[in-house]
């Protein structure tokens, strides 16, 4: 009988460069009071969000991911040919063929690269990690080009202030590497289908549609646990975490999720990722984005144990703890 | 649990979530206008009150409880 060879894979992989793009236009909270019934004070209060950026009619998502893509494989170090392959989690493509990843990995200069692009929403960033760290483990890749890109604002109607004043463009990314010491713990992933009404774009004539409320409830309670998978899963405990970078959907749900973490472990002096005050919801992209603009500040340093969570649509999510580059 | 445990027990998660005295949790005050009190923080005071007095508070539930006395009514009777 004849037998499969098997790649012989790697003992742990880590992240080993990051990136991200923003599109020039910032918008302020005033700027959208000028063209709906909201306020400075009230976005501030409800959503934590100053400014957001929005990409030009012009300016497309894929655009975004091959900015930020190009700008991690540099920061890794390593050119396009090293790259064995390019996962683009995304929710906003204009049309759902072609992929997002075929034309990023063509215009980044990785030649004939596996590509796919990967659909679990705000979530979509984690549950790419976790699949890239897995495909590099297994032998699949070498090298994995993770980009979170997202262009949110062809998908909301600019005038509906439940959603407008939330969401945002750009894009982030992270090349995922083999390491000796395990630098990307286990991810810790589901979904929870039953509430797929809560946050949906009905077809491809709608905009995006949310029930804040129930998203707010399932995110504020659901979360932390996950979140504490996660870094039980990699043999830590809470009080190792010094950054938690969770997806930037509003910070009011982010200071929920750091408080209950706190209560149960979590050190005080544990750094939040605050990235939505300037950048907004971001969806995929918000993990990323938030983790470069961070190291660029100064405020995390390589080898620091960051607590990365996901969620959103799906509804989906999943978190894994990583050592940052 | 008498109506006045829970009030008790509900101004202690009022303090908590939004910073309100519990001594100023009164039956007749209403959460929005008298407490200042928005509808993201009702509904980490309703999560906690679900889990404090094993009670289920659905949103469209909690939309109608406008006064610190209704949300008592509501947890004495489904208690
Ligand atoms: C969307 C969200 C900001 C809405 O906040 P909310 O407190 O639930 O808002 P509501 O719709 O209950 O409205 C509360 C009040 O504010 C008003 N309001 C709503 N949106 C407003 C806006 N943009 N500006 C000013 N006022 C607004 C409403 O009219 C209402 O006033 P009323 O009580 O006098 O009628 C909030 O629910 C949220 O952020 N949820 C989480 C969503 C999220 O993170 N999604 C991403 C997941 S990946």
């Amino acid at each position: 009988m004849s037998t499969f060879a098997t790649p012989a894979g790697r003992a742990g992989t880590r992240i080993v460069g990051l990136g991200s793009y923003q599109p020039d236009t910032v918008v302020s909270n005033h700027d959208l009071a000028q063209r709906m019934e909201t306020s400075d004070e009230w976005i501030r209060e409800r959503v934590g969000i100053v400014n957001r950026r929005f990409a030009r009619p012009e300016e497309k998502l894929v655009d975004m991911a091959v900015e930020a893509g190009a700008k991690a494989v540099a920061d890794a170090g390593l050119s396009p040919s090293d790259i064995g392959a390019v996962v683009v989690a995304t929710c906003t493509m204009p049309s759902p063929i072609p992929n997002a990843a075929a034309q990023v990995a063509d215009r980044i200069g990785v030649k004939a690269a596996p590509a796919f692009d990967l659909n679990a929403a705000c979530a979509g960033f984690c549950y790419a990690l976790g699949t890239a760290s897995d495909m590099v483990r297994s032998g699949s890749a070498d090298h994995v080009l993770v980009i979170g890109a997202e262009k949110l604002t062809d998908w909301v109607d600019p005038v509906d202030r439940s959603t407008a004043i939330i969401f945002a463009d750009g894009a982030g990314a992270a090349v995922v590497g083999p390491a000796d010491e395990p630098g990307i713990g286990p991810v810790a992933w589901g979904s929870a289908g039953d509430l797929v009404d809560t946050i949906h774009i009905a077809d491809r004539n709608s905009f995006i549609f949310q029930e804040g409320q129930s998203v707010f409830r399932w995110a504020t309670t659901q979360i932390a646990p996950v979140a504490q998978r996660a870094v039980e899963a990699a043999g830590l405990t809470l009080s190792d975490v010094d950054v938690f970078v969770p997806h930037q959907a509003n910070l009011r749900i982010i200071e929920a999720i750091a408080k209950r973490l706190r209560a149960n472990g979590a050190r005080e002096d544990m750094l939040v990722a605050r990235d939505i005050v300037e950048s907004g919801n971001t969806s995929s992209a918000s993990i990323p984005l938030a983790m470069d603009h961070m190291r660029a500040a100064g405020q995390i340093s390589s080898g620091d144990v960051a607590l990365l969570v996901g969620f959103g649509a799906g509804l989906s999510y999943a978190g894994q703890v990583v050592r940052c580059p | 649990m008498s109506n006045e445990d829970i009030q008790k027990g509900l101004a202690e998660i009022v303090e908590e979530v939004a910073g309100v005295a519990a001594d100023d949790v009164t039956a007749d005050k209403s959460f929005v206008d008298d407490l200042d009190i928005d509808s993201l923080s009702m509904v980490e005071i309703a999560v906690q009150a679900e889990d404090k007095f094993g009670v289920k508070i659905p949103d469209d539930e909690l939309a109608n409880l406008k006064t610190v006395g209704d949300a008592v009514k509501y947890i004495a009777a489904s208690a």
